[in-house]
């Protein structure tokens, strides 16, 4: 069943009375929360517990693929499909090969590293619930935004909202879908 | 991110002064983001996008005639077939390199004064880059077969080669634009989502919300973000470094003397950040002032950035002493022969204003009163500029317009058309950057909110 509304959005003045409000809203025991914020803050993410990230790993594996394509590409192309005998030199020149191959890995992992991000986030996302709150326009300039999300099953419309109120937020505010 | 490492994300303020008091979060995002939504559009911005334009048009007109008549319209011709089009190329993608050096290298190092001057230079980078590339381009004669370059199958059942460092070239060149690209892209993210937010014309809306993708801020993204930004920063680091190498390498893989030399690689990178910084600041100077920045991009960025500029000055002045101490040292009578002949010959005079522009003028960084007045800044800059043409031009022309043989000797003229293909690239690189800080933040919004005293998260009691 779909809850009615999308989550609970709290609003802050500065990142100190975020790190504060995450800090609270996990130790209460609410798991599905995401906090918004104009810039990154460090101490939010460890609030919300945010540690693993695997975006390091699919990084490492472009990288490779990167190199492995770049080396046996030239190898390919030197020694069996375009095999050019200069003065009876080795087909298999790895010291020149070495150039491209690290193009290629530099070129795979960061091509990784920008859909890798986009993959992990979701992005593009043409559309998302917290927009519909009109002030959530803030949270690209000077506000700080926390949400729990109905789903969460600690989620109760009332009750939750109290909680957030107890946080001195400036505004608490439901999302609609 | 584990929890046991030192709580001090990377691009956390280590100094205030950076950026001058009183700036909010709110009058931070405002005062970037009006310059591009709500101020108007300035006469300072139509008269140099207008001159911009022209020169476009001069370019447009070299390239057609280039395309209708071959590279014989350019002075190149034998022995000296490189001449300004390989100039212009190296010093076009030197002059990115600071741009890169700015985004990743000071990024890993944690400057975070680079943070107000880190987007408009990437962008610079770019836009040289852009001018570096057409110049092997339509130096190929047929720069309408340019796709040959790259290894794909083909009824001619060809391949490149390899083992030339011109092919390392078009890899290097070519991962080079794309990184820079992505880099500038994804650092533009959150700036985006701000203007979308921001825009009241509808049409501006859609557009920046189009190119935001939906970023919203949330803190799991960020998290992603900056682990990406650190990581494009640590692959750009060693890319950067290796483009002008390889760019090098392009000279340093022939037997001429005057090219064929192991110092090329750090000379030539150090070459590129030195010319590189001195185009930050002639760009910087004068946009702080026609937009009021100066509280953003402060006295104390450009004195850095003069430091930067001295330090690798001072590199390459080294390097000019060593190639001749060097070619003197080996013994070798064609290395003696164009060291001399760069120092004596029919182009002495490229070569000592070259010394003058690079080595002996620069100098005067040295005292901290020249470092923080724009003025001066601006003349050395320019200075710098114009010695890193030439020094390209002496390694290019001078040494191949007197090899081995002097039966083969030669002296090159350039045309017309090099002028105006020239000329019209430097139209090309301003045309764009005009239409860049008009359509875009200058500077990286959400960088510089992290530069605030407000930014720090204050210990609370538990």
């Amino acid at each position: 069943m779909r809850p009615p509304v999308y989550g609970l959005l709290a609003e802050f003045e500065n990142p100190t009375a975020l790190a504060a409000a995450a800090r609270r809203v996990r130790e209460r025991g609410y798991r599905r929360v995401e906090a918004y914020s104009p810039f990154a803050i460090e101490e939010v993410n460890e609030a919300l517990g945010l540690h693993h990230n695997k975006l390091p790993f699919i990084v490492l594996c472009g990288g490779i693929l990167g190199g492995l394509t770049g080396y046996f590409m030239q190898y390919y192309i030197a020694v069996w499909d375009f095999p050019i005998n200069v003065g009876g030199r080795p087909l298999h020149s790895w010291p020149s090969f070495i150039v491209i191959t690290f193009e290629l890995t530099i070129l795979f992992a960061a091509v990784a590293t920008v859909l890798g991000l986009f993959g992990l986030c979701g992005l593009p996302m043409p559309y998302h619930p917290v927009f519909n709150v009109p002030r959530f326009a803030f949270a690209s300039r000077d506000r700080f935004f926390i949400c729990i999300e109905a789903s969460d099953p600690l989620f109760d419309r009332h009750e939750t909202a109290e909680f957030l109120h107890s946080l001195a937020p400036r505004e608490v505010s439901e999302v609609a879908h | 991110m584990s929890s046991d490492r030192q709580p001090i994300p990377p691009t956390r303020p280590t100094g205030h002064q950076i950026i001058a008091p009183g700036h909010t979060f709110a009058t931070v995002s405002d005062k970037i983001s009006s310059i591009v939504l709500t101020r108007r559009t300035p006469l300072y911005w139509f008269i140099p996008f207008l001159i911009a334009s022209a020169l476009l048009m001069v370019f447009l007109v070299a390239v057609t005639a280039l395309l209708v008549r071959g590279v014989g319209l350019w002075g190149i011709k034998v022995p000296v077939m490189w001449a300004w089009a390989i100039t212009n190329f190296v010093w076009w993608i030197g002059i990115g390199h600071a741009g890169t050096l700015i985004s990743a290298i000071l990024l890993l190092l944690r400057q975070s004064w680079r943070n107000s001057i880190n987007r408009f230079a990437e962008a610079m980078t770019l836009f040289a880059v852009a001018c570096a590339g057409m110049f092997p381009l339509l130096h190929l004669g047929r720069p309408w077969l340019f796709y040959w370059l790259f290894p794909y199958p083909n009824t001619m059942n060809v391949q490149p080669q390899f083992r030339s460092p011109l092919v390392w070239d078009v890899f290097a060149v070519s991962t080079y634009a794309t990184v820079s690209a992505l880099f500038w892209y994804v650092g533009l993210i959150p700036d985006l989502a701000t203007l979308r937010d921001r825009a009241r014309n509808r049409g501006a809306r859609i557009i920046y919300g189009i190119l935001a993708m939906g970023w919203r801020g949330a803190a799991s993204h960020w998290q992603k973000y900056e682990t990406a930004s650190l990581l494009l920063a640590g692959l750009a680091t060693p890319l950067v470094l290796s483009v002008h190498t390889v760019v090098s390498f392009d000279f340093t893989i022939a037997i001429l003397p005057g090219w064929h030399s192991t110092i090329f690689p750090p000379y030539f990178v150090a070459g590129a950040i030195y010319s590189g910084f001195a185009m930050v600041l002639v760009l910087a100077i004068p946009l702080r002032a026609m937009y009021g920045l100066q509280d953003l991009i402060t006295m104390r960025h450009l004195d850095n950035m003069a430091k930067v500029m001295l330090a690798t000055g001072e590199i390459v002045a080294y390097s000019y002493i060593f190639e001749a101490f060097i070619s003197w040292y080996s013994g070798d009578k064609y290395e003696m022969f164009a060291m001399w002949n760069r120092m004596t010959g029919p182009y002495a005079v490229t070569y000592w204003t070259l010394i003058f522009c690079n080595l002996v003028f620069p100098q005067i960084l040295w005292v901290k009163k020249i470092r923080t007045n724009v003025v001066w800044l601006f003349i050395v800059s320019v200075d710098v500029l114009v010695g890193m043409w030439l020094e390209r031009y002496v390694i290019i022309v001078v040494s191949l317009h007197r090899d081995f043989l002097p039966s083969s000797w030669g002296i090159f003229h350039p045309t017309i058309w090099d002028v105006a293909t020239y000329v019209g690239t430097l139209g090309l690189f301003f045309f764009l950057f005009f239409l860049f800080i008009r359509g875009l933040p200058m500077i990286s919004i959400f960088e510089v909110r992290t530069l605030l005293p407000q930014a720090e998260v204050a210990e609370v009691e538990q």
